[in-house]
């Protein structure tokens, strides 16, 4: 019911302008409007999956295709720029090329991206025609003779620059292998504070046959009755400062694993599931975002495929 | 030589003009301002610092969680989930078997979190829930926490004295009384804001907000704390959303399009961190002021407002009903465990 009051007109006047400044919704924004509610109406009592989880029990989303609304999602990170971090060492250089010319077909598209190509031979590192809003820069750094030892410092060094640099450039960092391509959207719907990605080759797996570290004298040891899920080494990331912590206990990990002679049975990936599990991700991306054809039978679950393993002769392209 | 007045008359007629102009131009302003019936809160508030803060995602950093024996997360659901537990913009929706609140208490704890509660006792008839509504608290509202309840009323010697656990305190805030029930209901996202600005901030972390007329059934505990989180109407729930009844009137700030909208979100419950609740509320009330000076009042007051609100500012994480039911409705068996509802036919009593 209208309740009379004097200087209806007066009042359009005052409040119509600091309204909008406000973010309280005049009429003519009712347009704008149409992108943030998403085509599907929320169905309190129709899920969108069943056939998978699609959050944990610390009610981190679990991240599988039709849970989620991109143009909501798009419109939440409009202002936020992501960095990405690969490590193309010795010989893996060869594969920068394809993995760029697809993450811009696929990664992040519509936000601002910095490539940070972490590499021993810049002059290797492939021109690639970028959308605007996105930039590589190449960041010259050592190698190491093993490769086992240019995974593990792969966290030292994502740490270094996280404090250097990234801090002040990004908001949030993906980090992520080399050896693969992306073959469908991958997008701001993985951004949170934390985020690991489920390791395609244990997500229907028992805790118990987890490959993680179970010599108690290492610091990534976890036991068998623990554990929530096998992360995979190859896509973690989040907020910078999240990252940064992540890395950095990751390296101090490593670092004292080394002064007591022992080498976790997976090298980073075993310090980042131990760090995962008592530092609960705050998303879980499913694996659909992590494959590999090769190795493995792609199930009905898997709707679609975004991030893949891309062939390589082991023997070959290790230790070169 | 002559003064430059009489050599140009029409500048000093023109000048004249302008000051009287002027001064005619505020005297009517200094009259218009004290003829607003509307009182306002300031534009610049006295805000604490926190609040000049860019208010991005600060998100406190993950705390190593204690060791906690629970079952492994089964990835490959085999029974079908019965209700969404996901929003389209993956905000948790929260409700019975969705969380492990062994496991929540592990993370939650060690932060060593104060949890505030407002709830408005305005009017003669709402007093009487107080007791009720403290005592169902005292059971089942974040057992374990540090929990700070703000009671807003025109009548403090009317609010019992209920004995509360440790760590727990009561105070009440005086409130004019209302002229008329809805008129106590517009106000309570200025109260909420002026509240959190001049003294919440600095005495809870998170803050939920309330109706006093509802009681605890079950526990209330920390699956429930989130940057700003809403809970879904139990009158709507099983509704198509071109029958919400949001403010169709598109005059109103309030006002929601056909085809618009996620969930109705319930007006006797929201919350979140202090410092979402501050501007959650402060634009829900800079809305219905606006609706005010352009003399309307939104369908449902102020549930339409934050309905609009939280379409713009999509909560962090959903409540199911079980967090807001109506117990005269029967219980579907989606809803496990009701949390949180409407005094049902035996306490009617109380009301009269």
């Amino acid at each position: 019911s209208l309740r009379p009051h004097g200087l209806e007109g007066m009042g359009v006047l005052l409040y119509a302008a600091k309204s909008t400044g406000l973010g309280v919704q005049s009429p003519l924004c009712s347009f704008g409007q149409i992108l943030l509610c998403g085509p599907h109406p929320c169905d309190l009592l129709s899920p969108r999956r069943v056939d998978v989880l699609v959050m944990t029990p610390w009610f981190a989303p679990i991240i599988w295709d039709g849970t989620f609304d991109s143009a909501i999602l798009d419109a939440q990170f409009r202002d936020t720029t992501i960095g990405l971090t690969v490590f193309a060492i010795k010989k893996y250089v060869v594969f920068l090329r394809l993995f760029l010319e697809t993450a811009e077909k696929y990664f992040m598209v519509g936000h601002k991206v910095t490539y940070y190509v972490f590499t021993d031979r810049p002059a290797d590192v492939p021109q690639i025609a970028l959308r605007a809003g996105r930039q590589v820069v190449v960041l010259h750094v050592g190698s190491y003779r093993r490769w086992q030892d240019i995974s593990m410092h792969r966290m030292e060094m994502i740490s270094n620059f996280s404090r250097q640099r990234f801090l002040h450039e990004v908001d949030y960092l993906v980090c992520l292998d080399v050896d693969m391509k992306f073959s469908d959207h991958v997008g701001v719907e993985i951004l949170a504070p934390l985020f690991g990605t489920l390791h395609p080759g244990f997500y229907a797996a028992d805790r118990q046959s987890f490959t993680y570290e179970r010599r108690p004298l290492s610091r990534a040891y976890i036991p068998r009755d623990e554990g929530d899920f096998y992360y995979a080494g190859g896509f973690f990331g989040g907020s910078v400062p999240e990252v940064y912590r992540l890395t950095t206990a990751c390296h101090q990990a490593m670092t004292a694993d080394q002064a007591q002679g022992i080498e976790a049975v997976w090298h980073d990936e075993s310090h980042l599931n131990r760090y995962l599990l008592s530092h609960k991700p705050s998303k879980v991306l499913s694996p659909e975002y992590l494959w590999d054809e090769r190795m493995l039978q792609r199930p009905p679950l898997l709707r679609k495929l975004r991030y893949v393993a891309v062939p390589k002769n082991h023997g070959e392209i290790r230790n070169r | 030589m002559p003064p430059p007045a009489m050599h140009c008359p029409r500048l000093a007629l023109g000048l004249g003009f302008c000051l009287l102009l002027g001064i005619a131009l505020c005297s009517l302003w200094v009259y218009v301002e004290n003829w607003l019936l509307v009182s306002y809160i300031p534009y610049y508030l006295p805000c604490p610092e926190i609040f000049n803060m860019k208010l991005q995602y600060k998100e406190e950093p993950s705390q190593p969680v204690a060791q906690s024996q629970y079952p492994q997360p089964k990835l490959l659901e085999q029974k079908p989930t019965e209700l969404l537990t996901l929003t389209p913009w993956l905000a948790p929706i929260v409700s019975e078997g969705t969380f492990n609140a062994e496991l929540l208490h592990h993370i939650y704890q060690p932060l060593n979190l104060t949890i505030g509660l407002t709830a408005f006792a305005v009017g003669n008839r709402y007093t009487h829930f107080v007791q009720h509504f403290l005592e169902s608290a005292e059971r089942f509202f974040m057992q374990g926490y540090r929990v700070h309840y703000y009671i807003f009323t025109h009548d403090p010697q009317a609010i019992p004295r209920v004995p509360l656990g440790p760590g727990r305190h009561l105070s009440v805030i005086p409130v004019p009384g209302p002229s008329q029930w809805e008129e106590a209901s517009m106000r309570r996202m200025e109260a909420i804001s002026v509240h959190i600005a001049t003294r919440a901030h600095r005495e809870v972390d998170y803050l939920f907000c309330l109706d006093v007329d509802m009681a605890f059934r079950n526990p209330w505990g920390p699956e429930t704390l989130g940057d700003l989180v809403a809970a879904i109407h139990p009158g709507y729930f099983t509704v198509p959303r071109h029958q919400f009844p949001y403010e169709r009137r598109p005059v109103s700030t309030a006002f929601v399009a056909d085809g618009e909208g996620d969930f109705y979100y319930g007006g006797a419950v929201f919350g979140g961190r202090v410092a979402r609740v501050y501007e959650f509320t402060r634009g829900c009330h800079m809305g219905i002021l606006a609706d005010k000076a352009n003399g309307i009042m939104a369908a449902w007051q102020e549930e339409s407002h934050l309905n609009r609100r939280f379409l713009s500012h999509k909560p962090s994480k959903v409540l199911s009903p079980e967090y807001l039911w109506d117990d005269r409705k029967p219980q579907p068996p989606s809803l496990k465990l009701i949390r949180f509802s409407t005094l049902n036919k035996d306490t009617a009593w109380l009301r009269s």
